[in-house]
């Protein structure tokens, strides 16, 4: 307030003033956005009240009475609304986890095979994008779901390509090794091993730093990791039994069940994902410079070397920021499943709102849950960014 | 060069050697170079002897295009009988037969529409003037009601009028929703700032079908008792809401990529900040995103097909209805091949148009 004297700007009315007009603004707009919030607050309360609807999340502790196709945990119709969502997000996660993976090798194949210099390969890879990329994934997944059902044959007449393999209208079925305690052994020797090569991998590079001697990294990783695995698979005893699928009444016994649900989900949002994958592995490869091949060959490096020391750290980072967002777009996309009776969460969630009437509560989890899963997708896709981002010497 | 290598029969110019040009050449070059494109090429030629014949096959020697279904089910080959039987059902759906002159007529007012935007020389206000009215008209001539059209309750309207409605009325209200988000989030304001990165985040962090879903089960619980809106508006408040986030991150990204000295200009010859905006900075910026911004017209032109899971008979779910019929039971893969070829055709010519928007511009700004 002293100031006011020593300024002579002081006298101008204040809504010339940038700040205090800004503070009026933002004022303003909250204010007409809380009012707007009380607003559909009371009309809530009110139709709430009106249908005799309890709020919160109280219906959480009640028996679902659902059941449910698939789940990766034990569920059954006498337990909660609460297990039963959580089965639903485990679906979400299961093949969201699985379709991004499988997107993202085969969008990179399909982007590689684009610039191939090959006229059929390139033409068959852009004709695959502009298919797939201009169908909505929607119509995709009925597609194949309805292929699902009309192609393939009922259990009693399965097709059966490989041994062990049985392709029918209710799933795709196929033998697994029997449980057993090996496996397990295995799994451990595996992360063991997987250690391990981090290690190597340090220690080789800096002895390359100091000493200029190369060790054999990439041979020496893939002999450790099968190496171990069937190292422990030997000291169980080497246990050989299969569980393999029966034909038992109208469906198949043991063995591992892909569900058409499933795989039609998977397999549409892996294909329609993909394609827009594949164009931007395109862009981010095309984005480096012909001289840095070119460079990199002149200093004596092999194309492999050219690959994964030149053109590849270059151009992850004009490909991670997009591809980021497109396993999003595939968690999200994954919500589709409701169309096909998949129990992912959407699916889960839609039940308990018919059963309940929670409307207001089961639309709040269902954007909570996949804000969660893209805000932690991005958290750690920026992580990653940041790591191989430029480092300016 | 030495004169042994000149000095051939009579001087005339040497010919490439044959194995070098015409067919032979091309397919050496671009087929056969190296063993590893060699084995790719076989393998994919082996393939398609494998699997085109079936396909041709399947589509025109062993298909009937004028049949019942019941003569249908002894066909080896397609069935393509279920599209001109149903040909209406699929495009028009519910909407009254005898009225279904209206949305052809509104159709073929927005495809016309859309032909004369694409010339860049059109572009202008009186381009978007045009586009309003044009749009007003399409709504009176769906819903009736006016100028001694018989009304038609929204109830009735499906199929590919009710897609194209969606994407399109949504899409041009998203718009100027998706600018203010975006020059919102610029906002030195931090109030106003939050507020529009909260609003964007959520937005793009959860997907349209929960939107929709909220649009279905949620919004009649927001308003009033007696305020009933009817629920393809509904849907069609989801999917603005849902698209204009997306608008607003594209046209953040023009906002950045103009330099910071059209807005210090602007400053200096004394512009406020909505002339800085309306008459400097937004021309530009708008300009660029034009691209990005067909990329979210493709999308939100698919992203309608999602209506179907609350219910609502777009081309998708119009042509899934004819498949409930049991004369047609088991045509499924005819119905979806000819409304994916329908998505294909409007999103493949968007999207060729958009790059090729995008190389123009490009080259324009180089100049």
């Amino acid at each position: 307030m002293s100031t006011q004297d020593t300024q002579p700007d002081d006298k101008v009315f204040f809504w010339y003033d940038p700040v205090k007009r800004g503070i009026i603004y933002q004022a303003f707009t909250l204010l007409a956005v809380g009012l707007l919030g009380y607003y559909l607050f009371t009309n809530v309360q009110i139709n709430l009240e009106r249908q005799s609807i309890a709020t919160g999340f109280g219906f959480l502790d009640k028996e679902s009475s659902f059941e449910i196709g698939e789940s990766l945990i034990e569920y059954s119709s006498a337990d909660t609304y609460a297990r039963a969502l959580w089965v639903g997000v485990l679906n979400t996660l299961k093949v969201s986890f699985v379709g991004i993976i499988l997107t993202v090798i085969l969008g990179t194949f399909i982007g590689i095979a684009r610039l191939s210099s090959n006229w059929l390969v390139s033409k068959v890879a852009s004709g695959y994008i502009e298919l797939f990329q201009n169908i909505p994934i929607l119509l995709q997944l009925f597609f194949f779901y309805a292929l699902f059902y009309e192609v393939f044959p009922s259990p009693r007449l399965a097709l059966n390509p490989i041994e062990g393999v049985f392709v029918t209208n209710r799933g795709i079925v196929f033998g697994v090794p029997a449980s057993h305690d090996a496996h397990g052994a295995m799994f451990i020797a595996f992360l063991a091993g997987c250690a391990i090569i981090i290690f190597l991998n340090r220690w080789a590079t800096k002895r390359q730093m100091t000493t200029g001697k190369v060790f054999p990294v990439f041979y020496t990783a893939i002999g450790i990791l099968l190496g171990l695995p069937l190292v422990a698979w030997l000291v169980y005893g080497a246990p050989t039994a299969m569980n393999i699928p029966k034909l038992s009444g109208f469906n198949f016994e043991g063995g591992v069940n892909i569900s058409p649900e499933f795989g039609a989900l998977l397999f549409g949002l892996v294909l329609y994902t993909a394609a827009f994958v594949a164009e931007i592995v395109r862009a981010g490869i095309q984005s480096i410079n012909k001289g840095q091949t070119e460079a990199a060959m002149s200093i004596g490096l092999r194309p492999g070397q050219v690959m994964k020391l030149v053109i590849l750290p270059q151009a992850m980072r004009v490909i991670v920021p997009p591809l980021t967002s497109q396993m999003l777009n595939l968690t999200k996309n994954s919500s589709l499943a409701v169309a096909i009776g998949y129990p992912d969460f959407v699916a889960v969630a839609g039940t308990s709102i018919n059963q309940t009437g929670q409307a207001i509560e089961g639309v709040a989890l269902i954007m909570l849950v996949y804000l969660t899963i893209s805000l932690s997708t991005s958290v750690f896709m920026n992580w990653y960014n940041k790591r191989i981002a430029l480092v300016e010497r | 060069m030495t004169e042994a290598n000149v000095t051939t029969e009579s001087g005339d110019d040497l010919k490439p050697p044959i194995s070098q040009t015409g067919i032979i050449g091309w397919a050496r070059h671009n087929l056969f170079n190296g063993w590893f494109n060699s084995v790719l090429t076989i393998l994919i030629l082996v393939a398609a002897w494998q699997l085109i014949p079936p396909i041709i096959n399947w589509v025109f020697i062993d298909s009937v295009w004028n049949t019942t279904g019941a003569a249908c089910q002894e066909v080896k080959g397609a069935c393509w009988s279920v599209i001109p039987a149903n040909l209406r059902l699929v495009v028009f759906g519910f909407y009254p037969a005898e009225l279904q002159w209206r949305p052809l007529l509104a159709m073929i007012m927005l495809i016309s529409l859309l032909l004369y935007s694409k010339n860049r020389n059109n572009w202008g206000k009186r381009l978007l003037i045009i586009w309003l009215f044009g749009l007003f008209l399409m709504g009176v001539l769906m819903r009736g009601g006016m100028f001694g059209l018989e009304p038609v309750e929204s109830a009735k309207w499906s199929g590919l009028p009710l897609t194209l409605m969606l994407s399109f009325f949504g899409m041009v209200a998203a718009y100027p929703l998706g600018v203010v988000l975006a020059l919102g989030r610029r906002s030195n304001l931090m109030g106003i700032r939050s507020l529009c990165v909260v609003y964007i985040e959520m937005i793009r962090g959860v997907p349209l079908i929960s939107l929709l879903f909220m649009s279905s089960i949620m919004f009649p619980l927001f308003l009033p008792k007696d305020l009933n809106i009817d629920k393809i508006l509904r849907a069609q408040v989801a999917i603005i809401i849902f698209a204009a986030a997306y608008i607003a991150e594209v046209v953040r990204g023009g906002l950045q990529a103009i330099d910071k000295g059209q807005y210090e200009a602007a400053e200096s010859i004394g512009l406020n900040y909505y002339q800085t905006m309306r008459l400097v900075i937004l021309p530009q910026a708008l300009k660029i995103v034009i691209p990005p911004t067909v990329g979210i017209l493709i999308s939100t032109f698919k992203d309608t097909s999602l209506v179907v899971i609350i219910a609502l008979y777009d081309m998708l779910n119009t042509s899934k209805s004819v498949l409930s019929n049991p004369e047609w039971m088991g045509s499924s893969s005819e119905v979806y091949i000819f409304v994916a070829l329908i998505y294909f055709v409007f999103c493949y010519l968007m999207s060729s148009y958009s790059r090729r928007l995008e190389e123009e511009l490009e080259y324009k700004t180089t100049d």
